[in-house]
């Protein structure tokens, strides 16, 4: 289908770009993300990709806004406090781009449904909030042969990398085991800066449409971290792909999902 | 000898291990920190017995859960 004269202005930015160009915007819109997450991460990378004009947009996410998420979670308003997530991020990004077709998933991702959402995507982006749920997508994202981009953010940290299962390393051969509950501080018992997420977050999409447009090279086989008072970027090489890991070495040890006990402060509605 | 600990210059005794180095940096939730040295990430296995060396970069790198 050639672009109608409103997609070519409104791609104008994207189409005039070498790396891109009609091809390339076309591979965006003929192309599917599947956002895990509606909040710090996923709300940027949300706007961004809506914006960008990918062709399905999925996100899945079981909550409903709550004030102290708006510190940061820029895709929700305050008349949105109460809604599910999922229903407020689709309606700006559908408001954004009448182009896209946006799929909610108003649920927990678990070790049940994991699989059959992934599936209709093309790239999975984390934008999740525990270490449960990172494990799971890396572990599903890694069985399903499914690229992805993970990250994490904690007060004025961040940190992202991108896996093409079975070529780069996964999270798993990174940060091998859950670490066990409360061993690890959560945004919510230790804050974190609301651009951070919008940083990381807008670093994820890149790396989404980068992947579907085939463009630059993507961040695999590294970890970017971010420190905001020192204003550092590092880029961290990992070890190669698979040696020793428990999920994504020829011999894998781990081979069905696991859901692993969530802390309890994370199950109690309305407060995320 | 000097290094470079978390983008600071640091005075640190010849030949200092990555273990050392954590325990002597008060490192946040030491059993779980991953580190890296001049931008090369190290297997855990290794602190233990991996020296440093006048003029490395080395980088904590934490558990990150948040991200809602």
């Amino acid at each position: 289908m050639p672009f109608t004269n409103e997609q070519l202005e409104r791609y104008s930015r994207h189409i005039i770009l070498k790396e891109i160009g009609v091809k390339g915007q076309k591979k965006i819109m003929n192309g599917s993300v599947l956002i895990i997450g509606a909040g710090g991460l996923g709300a940027p990378a949300a706007l961004y990709l809506a914006a960008a004009g990918v062709g399905k947009i999925g996100i899945a996410d079981a909550d409903v806004v709550d004030l102290s998420n708006l510190q940061r979670q820029v895709i929700h308003t305050t008349a949105d406090i109460g809604r599910p997530k999922v229903e407020s991020a689709a309606e700006t990004m559908r408001a954004i781009n009448p182009d896209v077709e946006v799929e909610t998933y108003h649920e927990f991702i678990t070790s049940d449904n994991i699989m059959d959402i992934i599936r209709d995507y093309d790239f999975v982006l984390d934008g999740t909030d525990n270490f449960s749920a990172k494990f799971l997508i890396n572990d599903a994202c890694v069985m399903a042969d499914k690229p992805f981009s993970h990250a994490g953010i904690l007060r004025f940290k961040g940190q992202l990398m991108t896996v093409i299962p079975h070529e780069s390393p996964c999270y798993r051969c990174v940060f091998k085991t859950m670490p066990p509950k409360d061993a690890i501080p959560t945004c919510r018992q230790a804050g974190v800066i609301g651009a951070m997420a919008g940083v990381i977050g807008s670093l994820q999409a890149l790396e989404a449409v980068k992947f579907l447009t085939g463009s630059g090279d993507l961040l695999t086989g590294k970890l970017l971290t971010f420190d905001a008072l020192t204003m550092k970027f590092h880029t961290i090489n990992l070890p190669p792909r698979g040696e020793g890991c428990a999920v994504c070495s020829d011999h894998p040890e781990i081979t069905e999902l696991i859901d692993y006990e969530q802390p309890v402060c994370e199950f109690k509605p309305g407060q995320n | 000898m000097r290094i470079t600990v978390s983008g600071e210059n640091k005075e640190v005794k010849d030949g200092i291990t990555i273990s050392e180095l954590i325990e002597q940096e008060n490192v946040e939730t030491p059993e779980y920190v991953s580190v890296s040295v001049n931008e090369e990430f190290e297997q855990r296995a290794n602190f233990d017995t991996k020296q440093l060396k006048e003029g490395d970069v080395v980088e904590f790198l934490y558990f990150m859960g948040g991200g809602r």
